[in-house]
Order: structure tokens, then C-alpha cells, then sequence
């Protein structure tokens, strides 16, 4: 089921056109990232959704209520964490989380339990009567996030959660991510960490200046620029001797040589290995390793990031 | 319900966080006292003090709001934790009014640090409390107003209090405080009637000493009016700048 639905988007400032007309939905319980070089339009594009910016066109809907005329009603339920934080510096972490949870309405006692809940599952009940200001960033971060979780929302937009922290506090906030989602909410993340959203993302859209150059599940976008299916092998032996045989027995496949002792089959269909060994093994090449190739997100990106510069060029 | 949890908070934690914060009381306190106690001192006669408490009491209100906005606004501004309200499910009215709420009352306060001053030497009996507590609100939400008007069109804390020196004086001297406003030169009158805090003072003046030009109600009508055009002015402008 679709959540937030969103067609031919787009914001000028001035005549800069930093996000052009794009569309994309996100179905309920995913993870969608949005996933793009600094600049693509990602902060815009969130603000758009959220209602701190006005978008120069579109239609948005979020669960069913229409974001561009009735964002107040929007903002009920979604919760946001913006790529710099904007806290209170001089309030402590408890009462930063309990005035964000007043301003979603919550009375005293139930936003006073919930501030003491997150402090713990973040990690931060020590820091909690510290003022927000003298928090290291990785603690700033979880802060943020957890201030932006406080009313339950039901789709969390995240800026860059992991941008610019300690790669062990990065491991926090993502396991914290999926949790939520375990939980049923749904989240909108922006990155430009390609690993990142390869690992914690369900489908992703893919924005390079202001546009939608690709959309899809990771394995959907891998997919896509897959010329074949590659084995690998690390060998001992002679390949250029086999490649006859290998062609005779594979039509179509080619042999990338890329040492003395490693080498690439490309194939349209999977290669079948035991028969593949067996050959080579009766020509006298011993093979030690043979593992399929599959292309990483960032291929991806550079595939298509590369066609766009040259589309843009041309 | 929820709305109104929303406004208390964010007009408690302004108190909290920048109201009662040393520097902001000593701007807002101590200005106005030490004024008071300039011009006490200076006075001989028990009759000056009363013709001196309704310009006091207008430069308490005009100095304890005007610049709080800039602090208050510009600066969560700067610190981006003014985007948290703008994404709260709460209007952008409420939000306006739980803003300006806190900087009104402390201007209300200030205005009464000369009056508790001025009823230890002289009889403050003959003044109607109704019209001057009426009197000290509106000019404390008019003069707030043009402060949230200045943080509006400010970027920096510096700017805004810059900016509010550049209208707070001159206002001073042509509400009819100091010079009554048939000495002022006759190009100048018609700014004056422009001004909420000459209407503000004229109220203030009327019922202290007896001295005032207009009709208590006219003046109370016109800062209702300036108070709504000024409201609406900047929410418009809020809508327009903030909300990019
Ligand atoms: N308020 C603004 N005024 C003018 N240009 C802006 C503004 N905000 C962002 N931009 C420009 O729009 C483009 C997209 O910015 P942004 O959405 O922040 O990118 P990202 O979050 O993907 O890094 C950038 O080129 C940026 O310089
Ligand atoms: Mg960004």
C-alpha cells in the first residue's frame, strides 16, 4: 500500500531549478532511500515533503491527506530528522525531548515516560540532564532522532542520519532504523552513502541534480546494469589453451583475462560450474576459487551518474 | 487540547530559556529602574514624578519587548531550532501568539517596575487601573509586534537589536512623550499618528495626569487596529520568508 505519494515535484529558487519535476511513492513499512551526490536535491526534496518549503509544483499526498494544502494535518503524523540538528543547545537532553513532545501535543506524564524511554534505547540516560549543546555529535544525532520519534509517528524522514558521525554510533542509529521498521513505521532516508542504502534500504531512488535518473529494490537497480552473469576463477594453469573449448562449450560467453592466474566468464545465461571445472580440470588448469561477480550499487551509480554527465554534455 | 499544550510549552520554555536569563532581566529590569531612579532623583517637587510615570512606564514596555523578538526568533532562527516550530502540527497563528506572548508579559512587568517605584512618593489614586492596565497591554503587544516585524526582516541577533535602536528612538520622540506632539514641526505630526505607541502614550498620559489629546476609546481602537495589521503583516511575511 502507498503512503506517500508524490508527482512531478519540483523547486526553483529563483531560476534554479534544484529539484525537477520528479514522482516516486514509497509503499507502507519500507525503507525508500534516496540516495544522491551532495547537491542532488535531497534536503529540498524532504523539506518539500515536510512542509518547511513550498514546492513550486506538484501533487503530494500522505496517507491520503493532501500534503500541499493541509501540511499541518501531515506534520500529525510524520516525524522528521533534519541533517543538522536543531535542537535546543542550552536546554538538557530530557527537556528537548519532553518540549518536542509537547509541541505534538502530549501531556506531561506520557511525554515525561516516553523522554526516559528513548534516553535509554539510545544510549543517552547518563547524558539526559546534560545540556544539548556539550553533546558530542554522534550523541547530537541520537538526540535528534529520538526527539523526531518521540509522537510515534507513522513515516520518519531522516536527513543523512549516519553523515559526518563515528562509524560505531553509525551502527547504532542504523540498527535503530531497522527496528523501527520492524515496529511499522515507515521511513523516507536520504544518503549519499552507497553502502549504506544498499544495506538497510527496500527500494531506492536514485537523484542526481534534481532528478530521478533510476527507482527500483537494490536487487531491481543491480539488475539493470548487469551485462551478464561473470564467474570469476583463481587458478593454476594455462587459460589461454581452454578458451576454445570454453567458447565451444559456452556459445556466447566471453574470457576476460585479468592475470596470470585469474580470469572472468561472462555469460548472458548462469554458468553451471561443475561442468565448467570439470573442463578446466581435464586441460590441466587447477582451479582454486570460482565465485559469481555481482556489480555493487556504486557500478550503479556510476553507470548511471556517468550517462547522465554525458547526456548533460552532449 | 493539544494545541494548547503546544502554545504553554513553547511559551514556557521562551521564559525559561531567555526571559529569565540575567541579561535579558537586566535589559528588562534594570534600565527602567535605574531610569526611575535618574529621574526621582533629579525631580524636587512630588508633581514631577507623576508627569514623568507615563513616559517611564512607555520606555519600560517599548525597551523590555521591541528587542526580545530578535533574541527569541532571530536567534532560534540562526540555531535552526526554529524549523522544529514551523514543523510542528501547530498554526503558524498559535505559533505567532505563543511567540509574542512572552515578550508582552515582560513588557507588562516592566511597566510596573516605575509605577511600584513612583507609589512610594507619591499617591497614585487618582488614576483609573482599568485604562492604564488596558494601556500597558497594548502598547506592550503593539510594540512587540514591530519587534517580531523587525526579527522577520532580520538574519542576525546584531541586526535585529540594531534595527530595533533604529525605530525605538525615534518613536520615542514622537509619540508625544517628551515634546507634546502640537510642538512637534508640522511635518512631522502626521508620522506621529502613524506610530501605536502615540496613541499608546496619549492613554497612558490621560489617565496618570490628566493630559491627553484624544478620546480614551479612539486610542484603544487604534491600537487594536495596529495590533491586528501588524499580526497579520508579519504571519504574512513569516509565510512568505521562512516557509521558502
Ligand atoms: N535556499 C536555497 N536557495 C538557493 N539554492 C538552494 C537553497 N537550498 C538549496 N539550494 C541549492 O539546491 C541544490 C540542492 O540542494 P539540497 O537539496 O540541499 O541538496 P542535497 O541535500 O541533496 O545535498 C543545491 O545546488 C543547493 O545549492
Ligand atoms: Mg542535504
Amino acid at each position: 500500500m502507498e503512503i506517500v505519494n508524490v508527482k512531478n515535484l519540483k523547486k526553483l529558487y529563483g531560476d534554479f531549478l534544484a529539484v525537477d519535476n520528479i514522482s516516486f511513492h514509497i509503499n507502507k513499512g519500507e525503507i525508500f532511500g534516496f540516495l544522491g551526490p551532495n547537491g542532488a536535491g535531497k534536503t529540498s526534496t524532504i523539506n518539500m515533503l515536510t512542509g518547511l518549503s513550498r514546492p513550486s509544483g506538484s501533487e503530494i499526498h500522505i496517507n491520503s491527506i493532501d500534503a500541499v494544502r493541509d501540511i499541518k494535518k501531515v506534520q500529525r503524523i510524520i516525524g522528521i530528522v533534519p541533517d543538522e540538528s536543531n535542537l535546543y543547545g542550552e536546554m538538557n537532553g530530557f527537556d528537548n525531548l519532553c518540549f518536542c513532545a509537547a509541541l505534538y501535543g502530549m501531556e506531561k506524564k506520557e511525554r515525561e515516560k516516553k523522554a526516559k524511554e528513548l534516553l535509554n534505547l539510545f544510549n543517552l540516560t547518563e547524558a539526559g540532564n546534560r545540556p544539548f549543546r556539550a553533546y558530542s555529535k554522534g550523541m547530537k544525532r541520537k538526540l535528534t532522532i529520538a526527539a523526531g520519534i518521540i509522537h510515534n509517528p507513522k513515516i520518519l524522514f531522516l536527513d543523512e542520519p549516519t553523515t559526518g558521525i563515528d562509524v560505531e554510533s553509525a551502527r547504532h542509529i542504523r540498527k535503530l532504523i531497522l527496528d523501527l521498521k520492524d515496529k511499522g513505521t515507515t521511513i523516507f532516508l536520504t544518503t549519499h552513502y552507497l553502502e549504506e542504502a544498499q544495506r538497510i534500504c527496500d527500494r531506492i531512488a536514485l537523484i542526481v541534480k534534481g532528478r530521478i535518473v533510476k527507482i527500483g529494490t537494490v536487487n531491481e537497480l543491480m539488475e539493470s546494469t548487469m551485462q551478464g552473469h561473470i564467474v570469476q576463477l583463481t587458478y593454476q594453469g594455462r587459460m589461454e589453451t581452454v578458451q576454445k573449448e570454453l567458447k565451444e562449450h559456452f556459445p556466447g560467453c566471453t574470457i576476460k583475462i585479468l592475470s596470470n592466474d585469474s580470469s572472468q566468464l561472462i555469460n548472458k545465461e548462469p554458468v553451471p560450474l561443475f561442468p565448467l571445472l570439470q573442463l578446466l580440470h581435464n586441460k590441466g588448469v587447477s582451479v582454486y576459487e570460482a565465485k559469481e561477480i555481482k556489480p555493487t550499487l556504486e557500478d550503479v551509480f556510476v553507470e548511471i551518474t556517468g550517462l547522465e554527465t554525458d547526456r548533460a554534455n552532449k | 487540547m493539544k494545541t494548547l499544550t503546544a502554545f504553554w510549552n513553547i511559551l514556557i520554555k521562551d521564559i525559561r530559556n531567555y526571559y529569565l536569563k540575567p541579561p535579558n532581566i537586566s535589559w528588562g529590569i534594570i534600565f527602567p529602574l535605574s531610569w526611575t531612579l535618574m529621574q526621582i532623583i533629579r525631580s524636587t517637587e512630588n508633581i514631577d514624578i507623576i508627569q514623568l510615570l507615563p513616559g517611564l512606564m512607555a520606555m519600560s514596555i517599548l525597551f523590555g519587548t521591541t528587542s526580545m523578538l530578535a533574541v527569541t526568533i532571530t536567534f532560534e532562527r540562526r540555531g535552526r531550532s526554529f524549523d522544529r516550530l514551523l514543523l510542528a502540527p501547530v498554526s503558524l497563528s498559535i505559533l505567532v501568539l505563543a511567540k509574542i506572548c512572552g515578550a508582552v508579559l515582560f513588557g507588562c512587568l516592566n511597566a510596573f517596575v516605575p509605577v511600584i517605584f513612583a507609589s512610594f512618593f507619591v499617591s497614585l489614586g487618582g488614576i483609573n487601573w482599568g485604562i492604564l492596565f488596558t494601556a500597558v497591554f497594548l502598547i506592550a503587544l503593539t510594540s512587540t509586534l514591530i519587534g517580531l516585524l523587525i526579527a522577520v526582516s532580520a538574519k542576525e541577533v546584531f541586526e535585529a537589536q540594531t534595527l530595533s535602536n533604529f525605530f525605538r528612538f525615534p518613536m520615542l520622540f514622537l509619540c508625544g512623550l517628551f515634546l507634546p506632539i502640537q510642538q512637534l514641526p508640522a511635518a512631522l505630526r502626521p508620522i506621529s499618528f502613524c506610530l501605536p505607541l502615540t496613541y499608546g502614550t496619549d492613554l497612558l498620559k490621560g489617565t496618570i495626569t490628566g493630559s491627553s489629546i484624544m478620546h480614551s476609546a479612539f486610542s484603544i481602537l487604534m491600537l487594536l487596529a495596529f495590533a491586528a495589521g501588524l499580526f497579520l503583516i508579519s504571519r504574512r511575511s513569516i509565510q512568505k520568508k521562512w516557509i521558502l
